[in-house]
Protein backbone atom coordinates (compact mmCIF):
# COMPACT_ATOMS: atom_id res chain seq x y z
CA UNK A 1 0.00 0.00 0.00
CA UNK A 2 2.08 2.91 -1.16
CA UNK A 3 1.42 6.60 -1.41
CA UNK A 4 -0.21 6.54 -4.86
CA UNK A 5 -2.68 3.90 -3.79
CA UNK A 6 -3.69 5.86 -0.73
CA UNK A 7 -4.28 9.01 -2.77
CA UNK A 8 -6.20 7.05 -5.36
CA UNK A 9 -8.51 5.50 -2.80
CA UNK A 10 -9.02 8.86 -1.11
CA UNK A 11 -10.14 10.53 -4.33
CA UNK A 12 -12.14 7.48 -5.40
CA UNK A 13 -13.95 7.56 -2.06
CA UNK A 14 -14.75 11.26 -2.41
CA UNK A 15 -16.01 10.71 -5.95
CA UNK A 16 -18.17 7.68 -5.20
CA UNK A 17 -19.71 8.98 -1.98
CA UNK A 18 -20.59 12.35 -3.44
CA UNK A 19 -21.96 10.71 -6.60
CA UNK A 20 -24.22 8.64 -4.36
CA UNK A 21 -25.38 11.78 -2.59
CA UNK A 22 -26.17 13.38 -5.96
CA UNK A 23 -28.49 10.52 -6.79
CA UNK A 24 -30.08 9.86 -3.42
CA UNK A 25 -30.39 13.27 -1.76
CA UNK A 26 -33.92 14.59 -1.39
CA UNK A 27 -32.81 18.20 -1.37
CA UNK A 28 -31.80 19.28 -4.83
CA UNK A 29 -29.32 21.86 -3.51
CA UNK A 30 -27.45 19.06 -1.70
CA UNK A 31 -27.34 17.19 -4.99
CA UNK A 32 -25.83 20.20 -6.72
CA UNK A 33 -23.18 20.74 -4.08
CA UNK A 34 -22.15 17.11 -3.89
CA UNK A 35 -21.80 17.21 -7.66
CA UNK A 36 -19.11 19.83 -6.93
CA UNK A 37 -17.20 17.30 -4.81
CA UNK A 38 -17.59 14.65 -7.51
CA UNK A 39 -16.03 16.98 -10.07
CA UNK A 40 -13.17 17.82 -7.71
CA UNK A 41 -12.57 14.14 -6.99
CA UNK A 42 -12.41 13.36 -10.69
CA UNK A 43 -10.03 16.30 -11.18
CA UNK A 44 -7.79 14.86 -8.47
CA UNK A 45 -7.75 11.52 -10.23
CA UNK A 46 -6.82 13.26 -13.48
CA UNK A 47 -3.84 14.81 -11.67
CA UNK A 48 -2.92 11.38 -10.35
CA UNK A 49 -3.02 10.07 -13.92
CA UNK A 50 -0.55 12.74 -14.98
CA UNK A 51 -2.93 14.77 -17.14
CA UNK A 52 -2.56 18.21 -15.59
CA UNK A 53 -4.19 20.21 -18.38
CA UNK A 54 -7.35 18.13 -18.38
CA UNK A 55 -7.59 18.43 -14.61
CA UNK A 56 -7.49 22.23 -14.78
CA UNK A 57 -9.98 22.26 -17.66
CA UNK A 58 -12.23 19.96 -15.65
CA UNK A 59 -12.28 22.39 -12.75
CA UNK A 60 -12.74 25.44 -14.97
CA UNK A 61 -15.40 24.05 -17.29
CA UNK A 62 -17.35 21.76 -14.99
CA UNK A 63 -17.11 23.57 -11.69
CA UNK A 64 -16.86 27.07 -13.07
CA UNK A 65 -19.35 26.67 -15.88
CA UNK A 66 -21.67 23.71 -15.89
CA UNK A 67 -22.21 23.53 -12.14
CA UNK A 68 -23.01 27.23 -11.93
CA UNK A 69 -25.45 26.79 -14.82
CA UNK A 70 -27.09 23.88 -13.03
CA UNK A 71 -27.39 25.86 -9.79
CA UNK A 72 -28.96 28.71 -11.74
CA UNK A 73 -31.37 26.19 -13.21
CA UNK A 74 -32.23 24.96 -9.72
CA UNK A 75 -32.82 28.48 -8.44
CA UNK A 76 -34.93 29.43 -11.45
CA UNK A 77 -37.16 26.40 -11.50
CA UNK A 78 -37.53 24.84 -8.10
CA UNK A 79 -38.96 25.10 -4.73
CA UNK A 80 -35.75 24.45 -2.81
CA UNK A 81 -36.90 21.46 -0.81
CA UNK A 82 -38.42 19.04 -3.21
CA UNK A 83 -40.18 16.31 -1.31
CA UNK A 84 -41.75 14.07 -3.87
CA UNK A 85 -38.88 13.05 -6.08
CA UNK A 86 -38.97 9.35 -6.73
CA UNK A 87 -41.15 7.04 -8.69
CA UNK A 88 -43.02 4.29 -6.98
CA UNK A 89 -41.49 0.94 -6.25
CA UNK A 90 -42.81 -0.41 -9.53
CA UNK A 91 -40.05 1.41 -11.35
CA UNK A 92 -37.40 0.51 -8.77
CA UNK A 93 -37.26 -3.22 -9.45
CA UNK A 94 -36.71 -3.10 -13.24
CA UNK A 95 -34.24 -0.28 -12.69
CA UNK A 96 -32.30 -2.32 -10.12
CA UNK A 97 -32.21 -5.39 -12.38
CA UNK A 98 -31.11 -3.44 -15.43
CA UNK A 99 -28.49 -1.49 -13.54
CA UNK A 100 -27.15 -4.66 -11.90
CA UNK A 101 -26.77 -6.40 -15.26
CA UNK A 102 -25.12 -3.34 -16.78
CA UNK A 103 -22.70 -3.01 -13.87
CA UNK A 104 -21.76 -6.69 -14.10
CA UNK A 105 -21.18 -6.46 -17.83
CA UNK A 106 -19.13 -3.26 -17.59
CA UNK A 107 -16.98 -4.56 -14.74
CA UNK A 108 -16.39 -7.84 -16.57
CA UNK A 109 -15.28 -5.96 -19.68
CA UNK A 110 -13.04 -3.67 -17.65
CA UNK A 111 -11.39 -6.48 -15.67
CA UNK A 112 -11.10 -9.33 -18.13
CA UNK A 113 -10.00 -7.47 -21.22
CA UNK A 114 -6.25 -7.54 -21.59
CA UNK A 115 -5.74 -3.81 -21.95
CA UNK A 116 -2.50 -2.85 -23.61
CA UNK A 117 -0.55 -0.48 -21.42
CA UNK A 118 2.89 0.97 -21.69
CA UNK A 119 3.79 2.50 -18.35
CA UNK A 120 6.75 4.82 -18.29
CA UNK A 121 5.78 6.61 -21.48
CA UNK A 122 3.89 9.37 -19.73
CA UNK A 123 5.34 12.77 -20.55
CA UNK A 124 6.01 15.29 -17.84
CA UNK A 125 3.51 17.81 -19.12
CA UNK A 126 0.73 17.10 -21.57
CA UNK A 127 -0.21 20.67 -22.46
CA UNK A 128 2.34 21.03 -25.25
CA UNK A 129 1.26 17.80 -26.94
CA UNK A 130 -2.43 18.65 -26.66
CA UNK A 131 -1.87 22.12 -28.08
CA UNK A 132 0.12 20.80 -31.01
CA UNK A 133 -2.48 18.14 -31.80
CA UNK A 134 -5.31 20.65 -31.56
CA UNK A 135 -3.83 22.94 -34.20
CA UNK A 136 -2.55 20.23 -36.53
CA UNK A 137 -4.42 16.93 -36.74
CA UNK A 138 -7.63 17.95 -35.04
CA UNK A 139 -7.94 21.54 -36.19
CA UNK A 140 -11.14 20.87 -38.18
CA UNK A 141 -12.90 19.35 -35.17
CA UNK A 142 -11.59 22.21 -33.04
CA UNK A 143 -13.17 24.78 -35.36
CA UNK A 144 -16.39 22.78 -35.56
CA UNK A 145 -16.57 22.77 -31.77
CA UNK A 146 -16.16 26.52 -31.71
CA UNK A 147 -19.09 26.73 -34.11
CA UNK A 148 -21.09 24.30 -31.95
CA UNK A 149 -20.54 26.44 -28.88
CA UNK A 150 -21.67 29.55 -30.71
CA UNK A 151 -24.80 27.81 -31.99
CA UNK A 152 -25.53 26.41 -28.53
CA UNK A 153 -25.14 29.86 -27.00
CA UNK A 154 -27.56 31.44 -29.46
CA UNK A 155 -29.95 28.52 -29.18
CA UNK A 156 -29.98 28.57 -25.39
CA UNK A 157 -30.61 32.32 -25.31
CA UNK A 158 -33.44 31.95 -27.82
CA UNK A 159 -35.12 29.07 -26.02
CA UNK A 160 -34.87 30.55 -22.53
CA UNK A 161 -36.01 34.02 -23.58
CA UNK A 162 -39.43 35.15 -22.51
CA UNK A 163 -41.79 35.44 -25.44
CA UNK A 164 -43.16 38.92 -26.07
CA UNK A 165 -46.92 38.99 -26.23
CA UNK B 1 0.97 6.46 -11.29
CA UNK B 2 2.30 3.11 -12.41
CA UNK B 3 1.73 1.51 -9.03
CA UNK B 4 -2.06 1.79 -9.22
CA UNK B 5 -3.42 -0.87 -11.58
CA UNK B 6 -5.28 0.40 -14.61
CA UNK B 7 -8.32 -1.69 -13.69
CA UNK B 8 -8.93 0.37 -10.55
CA UNK B 9 -9.48 3.50 -12.57
CA UNK B 10 -11.68 1.65 -15.04
CA UNK B 11 -13.81 0.11 -12.31
CA UNK B 12 -14.19 3.52 -10.68
CA UNK B 13 -15.31 4.86 -14.04
CA UNK B 14 -17.78 1.99 -14.50
CA UNK B 15 -19.13 2.62 -11.02
CA UNK B 16 -19.64 6.32 -11.65
CA UNK B 17 -21.42 5.50 -14.89
CA UNK B 18 -23.72 3.09 -13.07
CA UNK B 19 -24.54 5.66 -10.41
CA UNK B 20 -25.43 8.08 -13.21
CA UNK B 21 -27.65 5.52 -14.95
CA UNK B 22 -29.39 4.75 -11.67
CA UNK B 23 -30.09 8.43 -11.12
CA UNK B 24 -31.55 8.85 -14.59
CA UNK B 25 -33.79 5.83 -14.01
CA UNK B 26 -35.12 6.54 -10.52
CA UNK B 27 -35.17 10.33 -10.15
CA UNK B 28 -38.08 12.35 -11.46
CA UNK B 29 -36.64 15.83 -11.25
CA UNK B 30 -35.35 16.99 -14.62
CA UNK B 31 -32.42 18.89 -13.11
CA UNK B 32 -31.21 15.88 -11.12
CA UNK B 33 -31.48 13.79 -14.27
CA UNK B 34 -29.30 16.44 -15.83
CA UNK B 35 -26.69 16.15 -13.10
CA UNK B 36 -26.67 12.39 -13.58
CA UNK B 37 -25.99 12.84 -17.29
CA UNK B 38 -23.00 14.96 -16.31
CA UNK B 39 -21.86 12.14 -14.03
CA UNK B 40 -21.99 9.69 -16.93
CA UNK B 41 -20.06 12.03 -19.21
CA UNK B 42 -17.46 12.45 -16.46
CA UNK B 43 -17.04 8.71 -16.09
CA UNK B 44 -16.52 8.34 -19.84
CA UNK B 45 -13.90 11.08 -19.62
CA UNK B 46 -12.22 9.22 -16.79
CA UNK B 47 -11.85 6.08 -18.89
CA UNK B 48 -10.49 8.09 -21.81
CA UNK B 49 -7.89 9.79 -19.61
CA UNK B 50 -6.94 6.44 -18.10
CA UNK B 51 -6.33 4.84 -21.48
CA UNK B 52 -4.50 7.92 -22.71
CA UNK B 53 -2.27 7.99 -19.67
CA UNK B 54 -1.46 4.28 -19.64
CA UNK B 55 -0.70 4.26 -23.36
CA UNK B 56 1.42 7.39 -23.14
CA UNK B 57 -0.61 8.89 -25.96
CA UNK B 58 -2.20 12.36 -25.65
CA UNK B 59 -4.93 11.76 -28.25
CA UNK B 60 -7.28 10.39 -25.59
CA UNK B 61 -7.03 13.69 -23.76
CA UNK B 62 -7.95 15.54 -26.96
CA UNK B 63 -11.17 13.54 -27.01
CA UNK B 64 -11.80 14.42 -23.37
CA UNK B 65 -11.48 18.06 -24.40
CA UNK B 66 -14.08 17.53 -27.12
CA UNK B 67 -16.43 15.70 -24.79
CA UNK B 68 -16.20 18.56 -22.30
CA UNK B 69 -17.05 21.09 -25.01
CA UNK B 70 -20.09 19.13 -26.11
CA UNK B 71 -21.10 18.70 -22.47
CA UNK B 72 -20.96 22.45 -21.96
CA UNK B 73 -23.13 23.05 -25.03
CA UNK B 74 -25.52 20.35 -23.86
CA UNK B 75 -25.77 21.88 -20.40
CA UNK B 76 -26.58 25.32 -21.78
CA UNK B 77 -29.25 24.13 -24.21
CA UNK B 78 -30.70 21.56 -21.82
CA UNK B 79 -31.12 24.03 -18.99
CA UNK B 80 -32.68 26.52 -21.36
CA UNK B 81 -35.20 23.84 -22.35
CA UNK B 82 -35.90 23.00 -18.72
CA UNK B 83 -36.48 26.68 -17.89
CA UNK B 84 -38.79 27.06 -20.88
CA UNK B 85 -40.77 24.00 -19.78
CA UNK B 86 -40.96 25.31 -16.24
CA UNK B 87 -42.30 28.61 -17.49
CA UNK B 88 -45.09 26.87 -19.37
CA UNK B 89 -46.03 24.04 -17.03
CA UNK B 90 -44.69 25.24 -13.64
CA UNK B 91 -43.06 21.89 -12.96
CA UNK B 92 -39.83 20.06 -13.72
CA UNK B 93 -41.15 16.67 -12.74
CA UNK B 94 -40.60 14.54 -15.82
CA UNK B 95 -43.68 12.42 -15.11
CA UNK B 96 -45.91 15.46 -15.50
CA UNK B 97 -44.34 16.65 -18.73
CA UNK B 98 -46.47 14.54 -21.02
CA UNK B 99 -48.18 16.91 -23.44
CA UNK B 100 -47.68 14.45 -26.31
CA UNK B 101 -49.55 11.77 -24.40
CA UNK B 102 -53.18 11.52 -25.21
Amino acid sequence: MDFYNIIFFLFALITIVSAFIVVTSRNIIYSGFSLLFTFFGVAGIYVLLGSDFIAVVQIMVYVGGILILILFGVMLTNKIVDVEIRTGASHMLPAAIGVGILFGALTAVMVFTGWKSEPGLVPQTTTVDIGKLLITDYVLIFELLAMLLLVALIGAATIARREKE
Amino acid sequence: MSSVPMEYYLILSAFMFIVGVTGVLIRRNAIVVFMCIELMLNSANLSLVTFSSYLGNPIGQIFVFFVMTVAAAEAAVGLAIIIAIFRNKLTVNIDEINIFKW
